[in-house]
C-alpha cells in the first residue's frame, strides 16, 4: 500500500493547506501526474504523483492545513487496506511515520522493535532507512528521567526534548496530552496544562493566518508597547478641494491619480520638516532605548486589499514632486493591490497616513504600524456648516486625527504637526513659508 | 528629484545576437560564426537537449514527491548549457553555478550524481578530475574566482598555446546575469584581463536574479562590460544551440591559443522558477513566460529536424529513452545511501589531522552510546 506523506516543498516548511484535490479515489493515475495542489506559506505549488495506480484514500480533506509528513493520500486496492480509516485525517499514530519510533518508556531491547508497517520515508533530505537499522534510544537514561519514566509507564508519544521537558516541569503526562498533529506541541502541552476557560460561544471560527495574522501581531505588538496619544481637528479643506480640481487638469500631472490624498502626503512631508521628532523611533537597546530620527520620509499607505490591510512604502517622499508623488502613490497601492508586493514593499516606513474617509466616516484612533512615530487618519470630505468670518456658510470639511507614540513626543509636538498638516490643507498657499 | 530607474538602453535588444537556429526552425547565416555539422550530429543534440530536459523535470517532480530537500530548474536554459558542453574538448575544465545539469550531461556525469547535493546525501557526486568539472557552487559567483586561478595555471603548466588540439586548454566559468552584480565575478574579470587567463566567462542570462529583472542589475546588455575590463563580450542566443555551440568553441579556442578571456552573454529566459522553494508567479507576467515558451530552444531544433525530414519514430524513440531515464533516476534517488555523519571529520583536509581524529573518535563514541547505532 503506498502512502504519500506531504512534502516540505520549500525548504523548511512545517505544515500546508490542501486546497484542492485533481484526483479522485478509484482513479488510475501515472507517476507524475498532478493530483493536489497545496498552499504553503510561500505559495500554490501543484504536486505530482510518486505512485501510478489506483487511488484508494484522500486521507485529508480540501481546505485541511496540516503538518508536513502527514499521508495525504493512500494508493491501492481499498478492499485490501489494512483497516479503513475516516476521510479526515486520522487521529495521530503512534509510530511516526519515518519509521524511527521515540519510546517513552525506557529502552526495550532491539528486537522489540514494533512491528510497524514497511513505509517508505519521504522526509525531506534523509534516504529510505533500514528496517530496524540505527534506531536512536539512549542506552543509559539520566538517574532522574528512569524514575520519573519508571513510576509512569506510558504509551508512545512523540515529542521534542524540550517539549518533553516542558511536560515534565508543568507534571504533565504527556501521553493523556491530547494533540491535532502526529506529533505532541509546546501548544498542545500548555494548553492542557491550562485551567479551562469557559466554552466558546456558537458561531464559525476561522483560523488566524496570513495578513489577517501579521496584521493582528503587529497591532498587538504596536499597541501594548507604544502609550499611544490621539489628537484631532475639523478643517475647512475647501481650498485643497479647489486645488485638486485645478490639477487635475493640469498636464503635468497626466497619467497620475489627483487626490486629495495626494495633497495630505504632500503636507505631512512639509510639516515633518518642522517637526522631524515625529519622523523617528523609538529603538529598546540592550542598556535602555534610544530615539532614532529618520532623513528620509518613508510614507506608509494603508491600503485596503482583497488579503486585507496593507501598507505599501512610498520611498524619500519628502525628496518627489506632487506629479512624482502622485505616481509613487499610485504605484505602492496599485502593487500591494495585485497582491504581488514583495516584504521589502511593505516594510521601512517612517510615518504613515490611513485615510479611512473612503469608508465615509469622519474620524478614527488609529494604531501606529510598529516602528513609527506617527499616523494620520484622515476623515471624509463633507459639506458641512462652517463660521466664515460671521456667516455660516457650507464649506468642505475633513477631520483629521494624529496618533502619536507618547513615548517619543508630547502632545505640543504631535499637536504642532498636526495643526501645521491641517493649516496646508486649509490654505495650500501658506506651503510657500515652509 | 526621482532616482533613474529606467535603462538607459535595452539590456535584452536582440539587434547584436548571434543567431544561426531562429525560433521558427529555419538556419540563419552570420558573418562572423558558422555551424559545420550534419544531421546526425543535430539529431545527436536534440537527444541531449530532451535527455536533459527529462532529468531535470524529474528531479523537479522528485521534489514535489518529498524525495529531493531543493532543485534548481534549467527548464529553458538547456540549448545554452548544452551547446557550451559540445564546445568543449576533453582537456577542458567546467566550474559550474547550481544549475548546470546540461553542462554535467555533455562532461558524461551519470544524471543520478546531481540528486545528492539536493537529497543531502552527499556534498557532491562526481569526481571533478575525472569528469572535467568542478563540484557545483552554491556562492554566487565564487566559481568565476576559482576558474580564473585554475586558468592561470593552466599558463603556469604550459597547456596553451602550442597549437596542439590535444594539449591546450581552456575554462568554463559558468554564472548567471544576477551574478555580474557580485565583486566575485568583477574581481575574476580583473584577473582574467591582466594575466590573459585562458577562460571563457559564459553568463546564462536568464533575466532573473531570483525576483530582480535584469533591468535592476544593469544600464548596457551584459556582454559590453567586457569591453571596460579589456577582453572581448559576444551576445549570443542562448536558446539556439547551434549558436551558442560556435561561439562558444570559437572563445575556448581563442582561450587555448593564449589570446585571453571572452564573455560569452547567452541570452535565454528561466522558464520555471528560481529553485523549488520559489514562487515566480509573484514578480512575472505569465505573457512574459509564454513568450519565451514560443521561443524554447528544443521546440526550434525539433521544427529543424522534422523538416529535414527526421522520421517520426526517431522522436517517439527519444520519448522512450526519457521515460527509463525518468524511471531509473526515481529509483536511483531513494536508493542513494544516507551519509554517515563520521565522514564529515575525513573530508575536512587532504590528510587528517590529530584534531580531527581526536573528535571523530569522540563522535563516533558518543554515537554508539545509542543503541542500535552504527559503531
Amino acid at each position: 500500500m503506498d502512502v504519500f506523506n506531504l512534502p516540505d516543498v520549500g525548504e523548511g516548511l512545517t505544515e500546508a493547506e490542501i486546497v484542492t484535490w485533481h484526483v479522485q479515489p478509484g482513479d488510475v493515475v501515472e507517476v507524475n501526474q498532478p493530483i493536489v495542489d497545496i498552499e504553503t506559506a510561500k505559495s500554490v505549488v501543484e504536486l505530482p504523483s510518486p505512485f501510478a495506480g489506483t487511488v484508494g484514500a484522500l486521507l485529508v480533506p480540501e481546505g485541511e492545513t496540516v503538518p508536513v509528513g502527514t499521508p495525504i493520500v493512500r494508493f491501492g486496492d481499498e478492499a485490501a487496506a489494512p483497516e479503513p480509516e475516516p476521510e479526515v485525517v486520522a487521529a495521530p499514530v503512534a509510530e511516526s511515520v519515518e519509521g524511527e519510533p521515540v519510546e517513552e518508556e525506557p529502552a526495550p531491547t532491539a528486537d522489540a522493535e514494533p512491528a510497524a508497517p514497511k513505509r517508505e520515508p519521504v522526509l525531506v533530505g534523509y534516504g529510505p532507512k533500514v528496517p530496524g537499522a540505527n534506531v536512536r534510544r539512549p542506552r543509559h537514561v539520566a538517574s532522574v528521567d528512569t524514575e520519573k519514566v519508571a513510576q509512569k509507564p506510558s504509551p508512545k508519544v512523540l515529542a521534542k526534548p524540550p517539549v518533553r521537558k516542558l511536560a515534565r516541569d508543568l507534571d504533565v503526562d504527556l501521553a493523556s496530552v491530547p494533540h491535532d498533529g502526529e506529533v505532541v506541541t509546546r501548544d498542545d502541552v500548555e494548553a492542557f496544562a491550562r485551567p479551562p476557560v469557559s466554552a466558546p460561544a456558537a458561531g464559525t471560527a476561522t483560523t488566524v493566518r496570513g495578513v489577517r495574522k501579521a496584521t493582528a501581531d503587529a497591532m498587538v505588538h504596536s499597541a501594548f508597547t507604544a502609550p499611544h496619544v490621539t489628537t484631532w481637528v475639523d478643517t475647512d479643506v475647501t481650498a485643497t478641494v479647489e486645488l485638486v480640481e485645478r490639477l487635475r487638469r493640469d498636464r503635468a500631472y497626466d497619467g497620475v491619480r489627483v487626490t486629495p490624498l495626494l495633497l495630505v502626503a504632500k503636507a505631512v512631508t512639509l510639516a515633518l520638516r518642522r517637526h522631524p521628532e515625529l519622523n523617528s523611533s523609538w529603538r529598546d537597546t540592550d542598556g535602555g532605548a534610544e530615539i532614532v530620527r529618520h532623513e528620509g520620509v518613508h510614507l506608509g499607505i494603508a491600503a485596503a486589499t482583497d488579503r486585507g490591510l496593507l501598507v505599501p512604502v512610498v520611498r524619500d517622499a519628502e525628496r518627489l514632486d506632487g506629479p512624482g508623488l502622485a505616481g509613487a502613490i499610485g504605484e505602492v497601492v496599485e502593487l500591494a493591490r495585485s497582491g504581488k508586493a514583495q516584504p521589502a514593499d511593505l516594510s521601512g516606513g517612517t510615518f504613515s497616513i490611513t485615510n479611512i474617509g473612503v469608508f465615509g466616516i469622519d474620524g478614527g484612533t488609529p494604531i501606529l504600524p510598529p516602528g513609527q512615530t506617527g499616523i494620520l487618519a484622515t476623515g471624509r470630505i463633507a459639506k458641512r456648516p462652517w463660521v466664515v468670518g460671521a456667516d455660516v456658510v457650507a464649506r468642505h470639511v475633513m477631520t483629521l486625527a494624529l496618533t502619536f507614540d507618547h513615548r517619543v513626543v508630547d502632545g505640543q509636538q504631535g499637536a504642532g504637526l498636526l495643526a501645521d498638516v491641517a493649516g496646508l490643507l486649509h490654505d495650500p498657499g501658506a506651503a510657500l513659508t515652509y | 528629484m526621482t532616482v533613474p530607474t529606467q535603462p538607459r538602453t535595452d539590456v535584452l535588444a536582440e539587434h547584436d545576437l548571434v543567431q544561426l537556429l531562429a525560433p521558427d526552425g529555419r538556419r540563419r547565416e552570420h558573418p562572423e560564426y558558422r555551424w559545420d555539422g550534419d544531421v546526425a550530429t543535430l539529431c545527436g543534440l536534440y537527444r541531449d537537449l530532451f535527455l536533459v530536459r527529462r532529468v531535470d523535470t524529474e528531479a523537479h517532480a522528485l521534489q514535489r514527491h518529498g524525495e529531493l530537500g531543493l532543485w534548481a530548474p534549467c527548464l529553458g536554459q538547456e540549448a545554452a548549457q548544452v551547446g557550451a558542453g559540445r564546445a568543449l574538448q576533453n582537456q577542458d575544465f567546467v566550474f559550474p553555478t547550481y544549475r548546470e545539469h546540461g553542462l554535467a550531461w555533455t562532461r558524461g556525469i551519470d544524471p543520478v550524481k546531481l540528486l545528492g547535493l539536493f537529497r543531502g546525501s552527499d556534498l557532491g557526486g562526481w569526481d571533478p578530475t575525472e569528469a572535467g568539472m568542478a563540484l557545483y557552487s552554491i556562492v554566487i559567483g565564487a566559481q568565476t574566482l576559482h576558474a580564473v586561478g585554475y586558468a592561470m595555471g593552466l599558463g603556469l603548466d604550459d597547456q596553451v598555446g602550442h597549437a596542439d588540439a590535444e594539449r591546450d586548454s581552456a575554462v568554463l566559468a559558468c554564472f548567471g546575469d544576477g551574478a555580474t552584480s557580485q565583486g566575485d565575478v568583477n574581481e575574476a574579470f580583473v584577473w582574467a584581463a591582466s594575466f590573459h587567463a585562458p577562460v571563457v566567462f559564459l553568463c546564462q542570462n536568464n533575466q532573473y536574479a531570483i525576483s530582480v529583472p535584469l533591468e535592476r542589475q544593469t544600464h548596457v546588455p551584459l556582454a559590453q562590460r567586457a569591453e571596460g575590463f579589456g577582453f572581448p563580450g559576444v551576445r549570443v542566443d542562448g536558446n539556439d544551440v547551434l549558436a551558442v555551440q560556435a561561439v562558444v568553441s570559437a572563445a575556448l579556442q581563442r582561450a587555448r591559443n593564449g589570446e585571453g578571456p571572452t564573455l560569452v552573454e547567452a541570452v535565454t529566459y528561466r522558464v520555471g522558477p528560481h529553485t523549488t522553494s520559489d514562487d515566480p508567479t509573484r514578480y512575472r507576467d505569465p505573457q512574459e513566460v509564454e513568450h519565451w515558451k514560443e521561443r524554447d530552444p528544443l521546440l526550434r531544433l525539433r521544427r529543424h529536424l522534422e523538416a529535414e525530414g527526421i522520421e517520426e519514430s526517431y522522436f517517439a524513440d527519444l520519448d522512450a529513452e526519457a521515460e527509463a531515464l525518468g524511471r531509473h533516476l526515481r529509483e536511483a534517488c531513494k536508493a542513494l545511501p544516507e551519509p554517515d555523519l563520521a565522514d564529515m571529520f575525513d573530508r575536512v583536509h587532504a590528510e587528517g589531522t590529530p584534531e580531527l581524529a581526536e573528535q571523530k573518535a569522540a563522535y563516533v563514541a558518543y554515537r554508539s552510546s545509542f543503541e542500535g547505532g552504527a559503531a
